[in-house]
């Protein structure tokens, strides 16, 4: 059996008048990678901006429904999203170093908490960025810019950043979408082994990927949950037509 | 007939070329003609020295000292203020008619002939607060004078840093505030520093607002409520009232040349600044 880290009901979200969300009931177990996919504008990125409370930085979004994260309570409008980032960390989808050190950067989150001690800052960049498969890598040149690293190694780092920040939820929001293969598997690579520490959310509209890389699938389309189930059968026994056709690549 | 493009084209490149050179060729005549007249008596007696006989005789110290003071305390009282206000019209504010309102005060403010500062600082300062011809009253004056500069710069510095740093700085868990300082003050901090430049070279060649505010005294003040008299004024009493010009040029010798020294001072911390941040 599995435990349930993130239990979405009836979610619905707006942005105006336009409705993006349309009843969402998931369930996102603790310590799997969860893989959404669907075409663009199906909702994907809306959902998970739910969930790290990013949505509040846009004008007229309002969300119904319940969303329980384990371990932190329900999000609602009184939600503390300081607090709420602390515990759900994200990649997004282009590499966005901020204009500091390599080390700096991992860092940063930290020191927002506090943490001065450079022994206790070594130790945790090195064991972020290990984890992040880029220590070997950067291990030398910790004090230069992160902007000097190549698309891949950024990457990389905002998955490190994102670790350094003992997130229970790791949400990556279609964190390959421009990298080289290479660097994709290192990616897919690191997320096989952080799951098991962390619930993972893995946003892809690469149904290639999603099939390497999650545990379960859910597809979403025009923002509805269409299907959810075990990665192995959405993919080869799938219960929707409309899967069976997305994941056959007819249309997406 | 249609003149040939080629032709426009090439003439074109000449004609901005010249406009671009006669810009510098300005800059050049004026710093020469102050170079050839003033060099000759700036000696390290004269920078070092007191005036004598109203600056007839003697040297500049005191000014140069006064001068110093008023631009370091008007940019020690504006900055802050005007990175302040910047910060919560850029970050704190959505466009609105508050902000529009706030805006077009600013504006108004940088428009306003900087002699008009100099009456309300002697008005306010001087007369209303009892501060009298005072570097207080000065540096209080100049600051108002320059604030517009300092926000109008930082405004356009804070807005050209990247949005999706915000976004990052919030994912990782920062607050509003945190990320103000951590993210968006380093990343603006070239630009704003330009603004600060301009500001200081501004506050040291003022004379209108000075003399109304500070007065020209030729003593060294002795503390802030003390009057002194800038380089820029001691440069315009010489000159006006013809007691001598060789000590005029030589002042505005020394006036060119500090404010060059700033300006390399400022160039360079920003460069070691975006070498650090980029």
């Amino acid at each position: 059996m599995h435990r349930t880290k993130i239990r979405v009901r009836n979610l619905r979200l707006c942005f105006g008048k336009k409705e993006v969300l349309n009843g969402i009931d998931l369930d996102i177990y603790e310590n799997r990678v969860m893989g959404l996919m669907g075409p663009s504008a199906s909702g994907k990125s809306s959902f998970i901006s739910v969930i790290n409370g990013m949505i509040n930085f846009e004008d007229h979004a309002c969300f119904k429904g319940q969303v329980h994260i384990d371990g932190f309570g329900e999000l609602s409008e009184k939600t503390d999203h300081v607090a709420l980032r602390k515990r759900v960390g994200t990649v997004f989808a282009t590499p966005i170093p901020l204009p500091r050190s390599i080390f700096e950067n991992v860092a940063f989150g930290s020191r927002l908490k506090g943490v001065k001690k450079r022994s206790e800052l070594n130790a945790l960049v090195a064991e972020s960025l290990k984890k992040a498969f880029l220590w070997d890598e950067v291990k030398n040149r910790l004090s230069e810019s992160a902007l000097k690293l190549s698309g891949g190694q950024q990457q990389r780092l905002c998955l490190a950043r994102t670790l350094a920040l003992k997130p229970d939820v790791i949400l990556l929001d279609e964190p390959c979408s421009g990298l080289d293969p290479i660097s994709t598997a290192k990616i897919e690579e690191a997320l096989s082994e952080l799951k098991r520490d962390h619930t993972i959310i893995l946003v892809s509209n690469n149904t290639k990927q999603i099939a390497r890389a999650s545990d379960f699938v859910a597809f979403f389309y025009m923002g509805k949950l269409i299907e959810f189930g075990p990665t192995v059968k959405v993919f080869t026994n799938p219960e929707q037509k409309l899967t069976e056709d997305y994941v056959l690549g007819k249309f997406g | 007939m249609r003149i040939n493009p080629r032709l426009i084209d090439k003439l074109m490149r000449g004609g901005l070329t010249f406009q671009a050179l006669f810009t510098v060729a300005i800059l050049v005549a004026i710093v020469l003609i102050i170079f050839v007249k003033g060099f000759p008596y700036v000696t390290t007696e004269f920078i070092f020295s007191y005036p004598e006989d109203m600056g007839r005789l003697g040297g500049i110290f005191p000014f140069l000292v006064s001068t110093l003071f008023l631009g370091v305390l008007s940019i020690a009282f504006a900055t802050p203020l005007g990175i302040g206000t910047a910060i919560y019209l850029t970050e704190y504010t959505k466009e609105s008619s508050l902000t529009r309102c706030i805006r077009f005060g600013v504006e108004s403010l940088a428009g306003i002939p900087s002699i008009i500062y100099g009456l309300f600082g002697f008005i306010f300062f001087v007369i209303k607060l009892r501060m009298g011809w005072s570097l207080l009253s000065g540096t209080l004056t100049i600051a108002i004078m320059v604030l517009p500069t300092i926000i109008r710069t930082s405004e356009e510095a804070i807005k050209a840093v990247p949005n999706n740093l915000r976004t990052v700085s919030f994912s990782l868990g920062a607050t509003k505030w945190e990320t103000v300082t951590r993210v968006i003050i380093p990343s603006a901090a070239p630009g704003i520093l330009t603004g600060i430049m301009l500001s200081i070279g501004r506050a040291v060649s003022e004379t209108a607002a000075v003399i109304f505010t500070m007065g020209s005294s030729l003593r060294l003040p002795a503390s802030i409520m003390d009057s002194g008299r800038t380089m820029a004024v001691h440069f315009y009493i010489l000159a006006r009232e013809g007691i001598s010009l060789e000590k005029a040029y030589a002042t505005a010798l020394v006036l060119i040349f500090s404010i060059l020294v700033i300006n390399i001072l400022a160039y360079y911390i920003m460069h070691r600044m975006i070498a650090r941040f980029s």
